[in-house]
């Protein structure tokens, strides 16, 4: 089968899980509808093999297939047709996306199991997979926009899951409202693309972009910002990143596939993807770069001194997905897209876990709460542990291969794009102390009372409260399920949590350099025009910038397990002696206020404004108007009707006197 | 002679039977008041049928004068209608219409 | 002497439809519409009309106008109110009914019809018999005939329907419409 067929399949079956979960939530019982949404999924990801099987078998420089169902709209210049295209690049995302996202189904099959909105949380869940792998596979800009959006829609429906939880709908309209943003900018963009260039298939405008354009054209450079303004949005990157820290409200799995797996990676991927216009307007590239840089080291702050573990988690996700931005934008393609497989390996094992030990605590999430977990979650701590190292970067790890190969493709371009080499691996080192952090906060002390209870093989209950603001619940439908589900309990969880785990420990064995380059061969047949992707650094550079990683890790997780296991007490000493410093990140370096005092009460007050003037006075009160005169109009007119016959007669003799009286007129 | 002076008249007649209509107020003289607009028509019939020495308009006027008959049957039935449920028989006190 | 015959009809059918809409009593007017009709048979004779004004004799003033006076004596004499309830219709009548006349005949005497400004042709012997309208009912009008017969059936029943006797003698069907 030719690889678009596949392509064709991959979107088909989680469409169909969705369909057949939506249709039939009524009559599933048990866990019917996860199992259905896994193994829809899992055929998906079957799918995906065959399809990159079956494109390996085409030559290196004829990997770009694409394949069209129906035109959608043709008329007026416009031609867009519903396509795909399968080239190596979207192979690699749709294997990333279904196979991450076909372990996190096998998880979210016991992790939910007794929440009363089940069906409706695997038919969301299966949309999301379809609409990801959508946007990944979309071979014109309008297929993108709509996998986009519908990928933002399916981000709020899941935040939103837990609907009567008043947190849970707040994030989610955050999540929403922000994603809208990017949608706009990347809507803008696809128009000023259309504008220049007369076509929305990708591979028409990849062709004509080098001869229409200049280098560094103005219009171009426009075009390329309105894209990273999308992608920035829905990766979560300086300034359009707050909704992700709240987007923690919905249930954890989601969390690890969407905002640590995939939806988030959809800003790394457009960048990527639309590597011919950021080579032709390098400005563009660089000012992506930086801003990547700045999210790094600016969310590694943060996680640093958050504290409930859930979004000390997501803060990392959006650090290290400012590596991967910094990637893809200053020409190491391969580089961004290996870390981008890596982290998803990675991190959703690490929410995983949280999702673990949040329900051992029986829905506690602040940190500041936990400890001594070791000896009562096996499992849970030593997969969490494999995912910390892997995120820390150790040697030998996945994640050491992959981030610190970005690092010396920085150094390797030299010039000034040795501050990103420099700001990552300073980030490099935030990272490795906060991982431990929560490792060492989590897992290692004194068992606190849950943990004692674990230990002796009863699992903690506690009344159900909102774990942000402590409000009573209950375990209804709209909120989460009465039962709680651990790893050593069940076994998707732990099945799903060990895949993981040895992805995340041998994952890196597939680019290591000098040896293979998997990854970085296979990618060449996306980027064939590509003049970054060549220039590559020799091995000796690459394995001295891994080995300076690798150092960086080391040091960055003995220094927590000085503060946190040897000398406990040493971060509290830290935080009275830099006060200021630590309010600063731990209040998030006041984005939120910002934007609330800038944006949010100022919209507010001109929304208060036109409804009570604007709506009730002008809009209303034309209405009231144009009625009133109508009424006064029937009253005059009513008032032909008296009822008396004789006054009908005299109209009516009357109104044939002046029709005689015009055709003796007009006789004449 | 010729037939304009009867043709006018017969709109001398018409004239006065509609005036009759509108100023009336017991519904037998409003009838009466319509006999004589039939009755205008009627002449202006005969007037143009002995105009083109044609017979077919005396026998539109004979057509006239059965359908007046049958309106007059009509008219005087609703009158003696009324005047037998003690309704009056002043065309303004019949003001259902009135919207 | 064809003009005094003219103006004796003339005056009499006027003079009988002024009185109709004139006197208070309306079985004075059903008298004035009897007059007014005899004299119009008297115009249908000047009009070579004679079987019209035999008709208009015995079905018009013998049939019609002898039921109107059966119901004129039925219901006897109304008392109309002085008072006008309808503004501007005491005014505006006379002037319409004015206005209709006046377009009427600047339309009959303007007219370029050659036919109405002639005594017209000279008739056959027989126009306007019974013998010549016989002929015409019965030979090219007989559907009309049979239709015009239709009609006075429909009619009489109807009549008889309406003024049939309710349940209860003689008293009201309905409540009194309410003046609006």
């Amino acid at each position: 089968m030719s690889p678009t067929a596949w392509g064709w399949l991959v979107l088909g079956f989680p469409l169909a899980g969705f369909l057949v979960n939506a249709f039939g939530w009524r009559v599933m019982r048990g866990r019917t509808a996860g199992w259905i949404a896994t193994i829809a999924i899992g055929l998906a990801f079957v799918c995906a093999i065959g399809a990159t099987v079956s494109l390996l078998g085409h030559s290196e420089s004829d990997r770009e297939v694409t394949s069209s169902l129906w035109t959608y709209a043709s008329a007026a210049g416009l031609d867009i047709k519903i396509g795909i295209l399968v080239d190596p690049l979207s192979a690699f995302m749709i294997l990333v996306v279904s196979g991450v996202s076909t372990l996190i189904h096998l998880y979210s099959v016991a992790y939910l199991d007794s929440d009363r909105g089940y069906s409706r949380y695997f038919a969301y869940l299966n949309f999301f997979v379809f609409s990801m792998l959508l946007l990944v596979l979309a071979g014109n800009f309008v297929l993108l926009i709509i996998g986009w959006a519908f990928v933002g829609f399916a981000s709020y429906a899941l935040i939103s899951f837990w609907y009567r939880r008043e947190t849970a709908t707040k994030a989610g309209m955050k999540a929403f409202v922000i994603n809208v943003i990017g949608d706009v900018g990347l809507v803008l963009a696809t128009f000023f693309i259309f504008r220049e260039l007369g076509s929305f298939d990708y591979l028409t405008v990849f062709r004509e972009v080098p001869q229409h354009f200049s280098t560094n054209s103005g219009v171009l450079i426009a075009i390329c910002l309105l894209l990273l303004v999308g992608a920035f949005a829905k990766s979560a990157q300086l300034p359009l990143h707050t909704w992700l820290p709240d987007a923690m409200e919905g249930p954890t799995p989601v969390s690890a596939l969407i905002h640590a797996a995939t939806m988030v990676t959809a800003g790394v991927y457009l960048i990527a993807r639309m590597y011919v216009l950021f080579e032709q307007a390098p400005t563009a590239a660089d000012i992506s770069a930086f801003i990547g840089l700045a999210t790094l080291i600016f969310a590694a702050t943060c996680a640093l001194a958050v504290t409930d573990l859930k979004r000390i988690i997501a803060y990392s996700t959006i650090s290290q997905i400012g590596y991967m931005i910094v990637g893809v934008s200053i020409g190491a393609y391969a580089a961004g897209m290996f870390q981008l497989m890596t982290h998803a390996f990675f991190k959703a094992l690490l929410f995983m876990a949280a999702g673990s030990v949040i329900s051992a605590m029986a829905g506690t999430q602040d940190i500041n709460r936990m400890g001594g977990l070791r000896k009562a979650m096996p499992i849970t701590s030593k997969l969490m542990i494999i995912g910390a190292l892997a995120l820390a970067a150790f040697p030998f790890m996945s994640g050491f291969f992959s981030k610190d190969e970005i690092l010396g493709y920085a150094i390797h371009r030299g010039g000034f794009y040795v501050i990103f080499a420099i700001g990552g691996y300073f980030a490099a080192l935030l990272t490795a102390f906060y991982a431990f952090r929560i490792i060492f906060r989590v897992f290692w002390g004194k068992p606190v009372p849950e943990a004692q209870e674990l230990e002796h093989g009863h699992l903690a209950h506690a009344p159900p409260e909102n774990p942000l603001t402590g409000e009573e619940e209950d375990t209804d439908v709209g909120f989460p399920g009465e039962e709680h589900h651990i790893a050593e309990r069940d076994w998707p969880m732990w099945l799903a949590m060990s895949v993981l785990g040895f992805l995340s420990i041998f994952g890196g064995v597939v680019e290591i350099p000098g040896l293979d380059n998997v990854v970085e061969n296979f990618l060449a047949g996306s980027f064939l025009d590509s003049k970054l992707y060549e220039n590559l650094p020799t091995v000796a550079a690459d394995w001295g910038g891994l080995a300076l990683g690798g150092l960086i890790s080391i040091v960055g997780i003995s220094l927590a397990y000085f503060a946190y296991v040897r000398r406990p007490g040493t971060t509290a000493a830290l935080i009275r002696r830099f006060g200021p410093l630590y309010k600063l990140f731990v209040n998030k370096w006041y984005f939120d206020e910002l934007y609330d005092a800038v944006i949010y009460r100022p919209l507010l007050a001109v929304g208060r404004f036109c409804n009570d003037v604007v709506e009730r006075v002008v809009v209303q009160g034309i209405v009231a108007a144009a009625v009133d005169v109508v009424r006064g109009v029937g009253v005059v007119v009513r008032g032909a009707q008296s009822g008396f016959v004789r006054a009908y007669a005299l109209l009516l003799i009357g109104g044939f006197a002046a029709l005689g009286l015009y055709f003796l007129i007009a006789a004449h | 002679m010729t037939v304009t002076w009867y043709v006018v008249l017969s709109a001398v007649l018409f004239a006065i039977g509609a005036g009759g209509v509108l100023i009336r107020r017991s519904p037998l003289v409003i009838l009466l008041c319509l006999e004589l607009m039939l009755n205008a028509g009627n002449l202006a019939l005969v007037a143009f049928s002995r105009a083109h020495g044609n017979a077919e308009g005396q026998v539109f006027a004979l057509i006239v004068m059965v359908v007046a008959a049958c309106e007059v049957v009509v008219g005087l039935g609703l009158i003696v209608a009324m005047y037998r449920r003690r309704l009056t028989l002043n065309v303004d006190d019949m003001r259902s219409l009135k919207g | 002497m064809i003009y005094v015959a003219f103006f004796a009809g003339a005056i009499g059918a006027v003079g009988g439809a002024i009185a109709v809409i004139a006197m208070r009593n309306p079985f004075y007017s059903v008298l004035a519409l009897v007059i007014h009709l005899v004299a119009l048979a008297g115009l249908f004779l000047l009009l070579y009309a004679q079987f019209i004004a035999a008709a208009q004799i015995v079905v018009y003033a013998g049939a019609v106008m002898v039921l109107y006076v059966f119901v004129a004596a039925y219901v006897g004499a109304v008392e109309e109110p002085l008072w006008e309830p309808i503004p501007g219709q005491r005014f505006l009548a006379p002037m319409l009914a004015a206005a209709l006349l006046v377009e009427l005949a600047i339309a009959i005497l303007g007219t370029g019809l050659s036919a109405i400004d002639s005594g017209g042709p000279t008739l056959p012997g027989g126009f306007g018999t019974p013998n010549q309208i016989g002929h015409l009912l019965l030979e090219q009008f007989l559907v009309v005939f049979e239709a015009a017969s239709m009609l006075l059936l429909v009619a009489a029943v109807g009549a008889v329907t309406l003024a049939a006797r309710s349940r209860k003698r003689d008293e009201p069907d309905r409540a009194r419409e309410t003046p609006a």
